[in-house]
């Protein structure tokens, strides 16, 4: 049976341990339906050009974990920004795990998506929000939205900001020989509301995972959002990542990703701009390594006039990885005074690693100042003779020059310890021993 | 003038399309329709040896087999292939006459749009090898040409008289099964050029073609075959221009250029068919294949300006296959009222130390809709490849649309790679500033157009910039407000 066949046999259990009568059941039944028909998505589809599903669909997932599985807190504290204190959502093997977790609902909601599926009380903010940006026509999104169930539900009402920024956490034990999990997340923050959010997808083995995740992201007018995600995983695990974010007038919105693991990572980033004056910030880095792939598709829609949107992305392609930009910028017709940039920068520093990249623009509205700018080149042989002229060794100058290649990415990230925990992941993935905070 | 731009604007909206006449030429038209007894019924026509029908056969049967892509961001309505006559030539066509032999009211007509042969022959140094409506009528300069040991004649002239030249390159480049257009384009091609340059040549003067379509309902179908031998050079002019038509017509080429080692070949197009009525109604299908083969320490540069056609679905390649070999693109391309244009270019680097440039300049005005696609590809063996792209993009009005697709794939960590896009519309504070000194706001206009495009139209022989330039100026003139 291919993965497929599975998962919409396994849709059937999944009703049996749901409330069929919830609203949300309805969404859940259009969405299977949609990805029946779909069914995964292969390279002959432009989006997926780059990008092969084929090897993953021929591993046998389990759709469910059969137990539940608990890990000490010790063993998985370096995945946590532990210099500082934060909300902690942690989930293992897709299941929610109160004792490494720190949850509130002190003025804010950071708890889970299933009390927010099936409790009364959130009906009113699920009803407004929950699968109204996602796409309900892309396939795995829909698979997604198929078997939500469980994942962060962040509530963030007006004038309010969590004391302290949020970590999302999914680890995988892999108990299972290999699990596919589907953790969708729901973050709504209202007018003038502010929140910080980290977010890191990791596997403890080497057993073969499969996330297939979608974020909602509302922000209301003035709202504010920084979205950090971290994707350093382990050598089986491979990651489709979804996120759909809907700003509105004058909200700013940032989403960092930093991509240094995953056998195969997919980042579908999605920006509507329905409001005035918005701002939205995207930037990656990207350093790869082994027979890793990443393939980075944004997508901003500038739908209202005045606003702006900023992408930025890094990539540092060795050995035999390979990479994939597209970045599409679409202007509406009313969308006057759009100011839309894009950057894609890469260095291949390796004869086997290969890297394709597709800046789009589409333009209907005449008054913009669009751009974009994508290099592919290899580091400064100059510079490199420079540093090592005055004593710094080859490899170390070689990291540094690649460090400055990227830092631009970094000197927007608002949260300092974790900028020091990207820098050391940075020299770790480069193979040095240097701190970067020079 | 004192005339306000209200005036101005009127004035071009209802302006006709300058060369939308029709000259009543009796033809010789096949009737309606492709099966393999056209394709046999053409290749009979022109006197075609075996080899060629058989092949113009495998061609069709490809074609039968493929579907029309759809992936251009354009939308028309499908022509229908059965609707269209694959064959028609002027009667009285005869290549062995002189020039004084030729239809007084072709040579009427040639006048009109300001390419008079004789005028040409004598004035230009150019050599004319007029195409209308599929048949070669006239050509010009051959004697001189051929004291160099250069062939510059039409393709059926070539397939009989050269037939080792042809049978050893025609769909080198461009494959029989290439695509839809291509494959159709194969199977019932009428006539085109034909070029072949000795080696160590450096060919005296610029090779000339203009095309038109005349006749009503009939697809034009050219191929173009350029062969530049070991260090030689060429430069070869393609222009157009059609006359006004209420229906479609679809023109499918096929372009081959083979610079062999050493070689250099200069390729500049200037094209203005009928680009549709201000509603969008009627225009000319333009849908191309143009591809060139450069071969180590090979040149070949295209340039185009494209004006017309109401749907323009056209990329000119250069596939690098020998190292040190250099591939350019330069092009403008402007959209107006209703048209469509989906154009750029693919560089495929597969020699070593190949380079390449593409300088494209898209600008749209009115409902139009301009799309670049380009595409740059950098193959694992070919090191120290270099590539510089610039897609830059003008909007005029705010019911045009500006697109970028450009695919960039690299395999080698050596590659450089840089490619750079901007859109936006003319400044608002540059008018100004010519206002300020006294130019009024439709030449400022001019001005800024030709300064935005001027790095490729200096690409452009001498005889063409100022056409093109020309050009560029009808096209747009009117419709900023």
């Amino acid at each position: 049976m291919d993965l497929k066949d599975k998962l919409i046999s396994s849709f059937m259990a999944f009703e049996n341990n749901v409330d069929v009568e919830h609203p949300v059941h309805e969404v859940r039944m259009a969405a299977i339906k949609n990805f029946e028909e779909k069914g995964f998505p292969s390279k002959k589809e432009e989006a997926w050009k780059y990008t092969s599903l084929n090897s993953i669909q021929k591993i046998d997932f389990s759709i469910f974990p059969k137990q539940e599985n608990t890990i000490e807190y010790k063993d998985v504290k370096r995945y946590f920004l532990h210099e500082i204190d934060s909300y902690k959502i942690v989930f293992v093997d897709g299941i929610y795990s109160s004792y490494l977790s720190e949850t509130t609902h002190d003025g804010v909601d950071i708890c889970l998506m299933s009390s927010a599926l099936t409790k009364p009380m959130y009906k009113p903010v699920i009803d407004v929000y929950f699968n109204k940006i996602a796409s309900k026509d892309e396939s795995l999104t829909s698979l997604n939205t198929a078997f939500s169930r469980e994942g962060a539900y962040i509530y963030i009402p007006k004038n309010k900001m969590p004391k302290k920024p949020i970590e999302i956490l999914h680890f995988s034990t892999g108990n299972e020989a290999s699990l596919m999990l589907q953790p969708r997340n729901l973050v709504v923050v209202e007018e003038n509301a502010e929140v910080q959010i980290i977010e890191r997808h990791q596997s403890l083995t080497s057993n073969d995972i499969l996330t297939n995740a979608v974020t909602e992201i509302y922000a209301d007018k003035n709202a504010i959002i920084d979205f950090y995600k971290i994707q350093n995983d382990a050598a089986n695990a491979s990651l489709i990542d979804n996120t759909y974010i809907d700003q509105k007038d004058k909200s700013v919105v940032k989403v960092h990703t930093f991509s240094f693991g995953g056998k195969m990572t997919r980042n579908n980033l999605n920006f509507f701009q329905n409001g005035e004056y918005i701002d939205s910030t995207m930037k990656g880095i990207t350093i790869l390594g082994e027979k890793q792939h990443v393939d980075h598709h944004t997508l901003v829609h500038h739908i209202e006039p005045n606003c702006e949107s900023h992408q930025d992305y890094k990539g540092i392609y060795g050995d035999s990885s390979t990479g994939v930009f597209n970045g599409k910028i679409i202007v509406d017709k009313i969308a006057q005074k759009t100011n839309a940039f894009q950057q894609n920068n890469n260095i291949l520093i390796s004869d086997k690693a290969s890297i394709n990249t597709k800046p789009q623009l589409e333009i209907f509205a005449d008054d913009v100042k669009c751009s974009h700018g994508c290099t592919i080149g290899q580091l400064d042989e100059d510079a490199l003779f420079y540093l090592q002229s005055r004593g710094i060794p080859q490899k170390e100058a070689r990291a540094l020059l690649m460090y400055a290649f990227a830092n631009n990415v970094l000197t927007s990230v608002r949260i300092p310890e974790l900028k020091t925990r990207i820098n050391k992941l940075i020299a770790k993935k480069l193979g040095v021993n240097l701190g970067f905070d020079l | 003038m004192a005339y306000t731009e209200e005036e101005l604007k009127k004035e071009l909206e209802t302006k006709e399309y300058e060369y939308g006449f029709y000259t009543d030429i009796e033809s010789e038209t096949f009737p309606n329709g492709l099966s393999e007894e056209i394709v046999i019924a053409i290749s009979k026509k022109k006197e075609e040896p075996e080899w060629m029908t058989l092949w113009r056969l495998e061609a069709f049967k490809y074609w039968k087999e493929m579907v029309e892509p759809e992936w251009a961001n354009v939308h028309y309505t499908k022509p229908d292939f059965q609707a269209i006559s694959y064959y028609s030539a002027p009667k009285k066509a005869d290549p062995n006459k002189t020039l004084d032999d030729v239809d007084p009211e072709l040579l009427e007509m040639y006048k009109k749009l300001g390419i008079s042969v004789d005028e040409q022959k004598k004035l230009q140094n150019v050599a004319v090898d007029i195409v209308m409506d599929s048949v070669s009528v006239a050509t010009t300069f051959k004697k001189t040409l051929a004291e160099k040991g250069i062939i510059f004649c039409s393709i059926s002239e070539a397939i009989k008289e050269h037939p080792e030249l042809v049978k050893k390159y025609i769909g080198s480049v461009v494959p029989k099964r290439d695509n839809f257009y291509a494959a159709l384009n194969s199977a019932v091609f009428s006539d085109g050029s034909f070029c072949y340059i000795p080696k160590g040549v450096r060919c005296p003067m610029e090779l000339s073609t203009y095309f038109r379509i005349n006749q009503a309902g009939t697809g034009q179908f050219e191929r173009t075959l350029v062969i530049a031998d070991e260090d030689s050079y060429v430069s070869y002019l393609e222009g157009c221009t059609a006359p006004s038509r209420d229906e479609n017509q679809l023109h499918a080429a096929v372009v081959e250029l083979i610079a062999l080692d050493g070689a250099e070949i200069k390729y500049s197009t200037v094209q203005n068919w009928f680009p549709g009525g201000k509603d969008g109604k009627g225009g000319v299908y333009n849908f191309v294949t143009k591809r060139a083969l450069c071969e180590k320490n090979a040149k070949v540069s295209w340039t185009q300006v494209e004006t017309g056609s109401a749907v323009t679905w056209k990329y000119p390649s250069c596939i690098l296959k020998g190292d040190n070999s250099i591939g350019e693109f330069y092009s403008i391309a402007v959209t107006n009222n209703y048209q469509q244009a989906d154009t750029g270019t693919k560089m495929v680097h597969i020699g070593k130390n190949t380079k390449s440039t593409i300088i494209s300049k898209g600008i749209s005005a009115g409902k139009s809709q301009n799309s670049y696609r380009g595409l740059v590809q950098v193959n694992s063996r070919a090191e120290g490849a270099r590539n510089f792209s610039q897609c830059d993009s003008l909007l005029m009005g705010n019911e045009c649309g500006a697109h970028t697709f450009p695919y960039i794939e690299a395999k080698n960590k050596s590659a450089m790679i840089e490619h750079e896009a901007t859109t936006s519309k003319i400044g608002e504070d540059q008018i100004f500033y010519c206002n300020q000194r006294g130019i009024d706001t439709e030449k400022a206009i001019a001005l800024i157009v030709n300064g935005f495009s001027k790095e490729v139209l200096n690409k452009l022989p001498m005889e063409f910039a100022v056409e093109a330039q020309k050009l560029l100026e009808i096209s747009l003139e009117g419709s900023v407000g």
